[in-house]
């Protein structure tokens, strides 16, 4: 047993779950994306603003969201721990992303939620 | 005469500053030889020249090296499965510590084989004479056993290049598999539970490197699928 504790899920099979479960609600996220914006060909303030007043698309963006900080987290901590060899460095890097993970997720929050 | 150029890594610690490549012209007389032979025309040509290898058949796994870029057995992989251009190029696995010329340190690799216990383990009372299997039980360990940890694999690995301390590798999981497979040990829970962590197992990123060159044509990849498998059905 290797020990860590900066990656998302405490646990590497947790980890791979989440991954794979995230990059499937991203994929029906973007495949929905692009059907609307194709059945919308006219896009105005109104349609765009109207989709995103409702609570199941509010729901959905946010679930989006925190597939993305999720999957994020993992493929990126990976990612350093991969090619950043000195301690300090990829700690100093991992927290990084987790703060900037962190800050665009409570804002993503804030434009769904906001006016 | 039908000469072969051969290029060698040399690199003896205690006279050279740097490792470097030596060249090397070969007499193969037209013939397919085994990397190995030529080698052993190369220790002729250059007594100081330092290898590993013993059976000479591939079945000890000493004389694992990379060949033309790729890993492989030199003692039974002929000539024309790796020139390219005319020219053979040998280094060492990749990845490991050079102990000189084609020599490397296999300490690594030899910790994460020692690491995921690689013995029966079994709780139950001992029979009297040995403790059976049934012929299905006993194919399960086919494609497992056969391992002779020449370390291709592994050190094929860019999962294990990066972390060969923390990820296990591809031949430490196969063996992992062979033992989580095998009906007569009791030991499955624990084994699972020392392997859920980011790195054991799941620093596998499915390049299949492992499967591509493994001389005994086995399958680390597929053994990860299976232990991910076991991990998932024991935890969720
Ligand atoms: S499949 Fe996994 S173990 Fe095999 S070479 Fe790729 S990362 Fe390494
Ligand atoms: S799995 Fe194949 S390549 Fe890897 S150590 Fe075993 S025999 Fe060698
Ligand atoms: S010398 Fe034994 S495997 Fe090649």
């Amino acid at each position: 047993m290797v020990t860590n504790i900066t990656n998302f899920g405490r646990s590497g099979l947790s980890d791979w779950l989440i991954q794979r479960v995230s990059a499937i609600i991203l994929a029906v996220y973007t495949l929905f994306m692009v059907g609307f914006l194709l059945f919308n060909p006219g896009l105005d303030y109104a349609t765009w603003s109207g989709l995103f007043d409702q609570t199941w698309m509010r729901i959905f963006s946010l679930l989006a969201f925190v597939s993305i900080a999720a999957h994020a987290w993992i493929g990126l901590w990976t990612v350093t721990t991969d090619y950043l060899k000195p301690t300090g460095i990829r700690v100093a890097a991992q927290t990084i992303i987790i703060l900037a993970i962190f800050v665009f997720l409570v804002w993503g929050v804030q434009v769904l939620w906001g006016a | 005469m039908s000469m072969l150029q051969v290029s060698v890594y040399r690199y003896n610690p205690e006279t050279d500053s740097a490792p470097y490549m030596q060249e090397f012209q070969v007499d193969t007389q037209g013939r397919d030889l085994m990397v190995l032979n030529v080698l052993s025309m190369i220790k002729e040509q250059d007594s100081s020249m330092a290898y590993r290898r013993s059976c000479r058949e591939g079945v000890c796994g000493s004389d694992g090296m990379n060949m033309n870029g790729k890993n492989g057995l030199a003692c039974i992989t002929p000539l024309s499965e790796v020139i390219k251009k005319g020219k053979l190029v040998l280094r060492p696995l990749p990845g490991l510590p050079v102990i000189r010329d084609l020599v490397v340190d296999m300490g690594v690799f030899y910790e994460q084989f020692e690491r995921i216990q690689p013995y029966l383990q079994n709780d139950e009372p001992e029979p009297a004479i040995e403790r059976l299997q049934s012929p299905e039980d006993r194919d399960k360990l086919d494609g497992l056993y056969e391992c002779i940890l020449c370390a291709c694999c592994s050190t094929a690995c860019p999962s294990f290049w990066w972390n060969p301390d923390k990820f296990v590798g591809p031949a430490g999981l196969l063996q992992a598999y062979r033992f989580l497979a095998d009906s007569r040990d009791t030991a499955t829970r624990e084994r699972l539970a020392d392997l859920e962590d980011p790195f054991s197992v799941f620093r596998c990123r499915g390049i299949m490197n492992c499967v591509a060159v493994c001389p005994k044509g086995l399958n680390p990849t597929r053994a990860i699928g299976k232990i991910r498998e076991m991990l998932l059905a024991n935890a969720t």
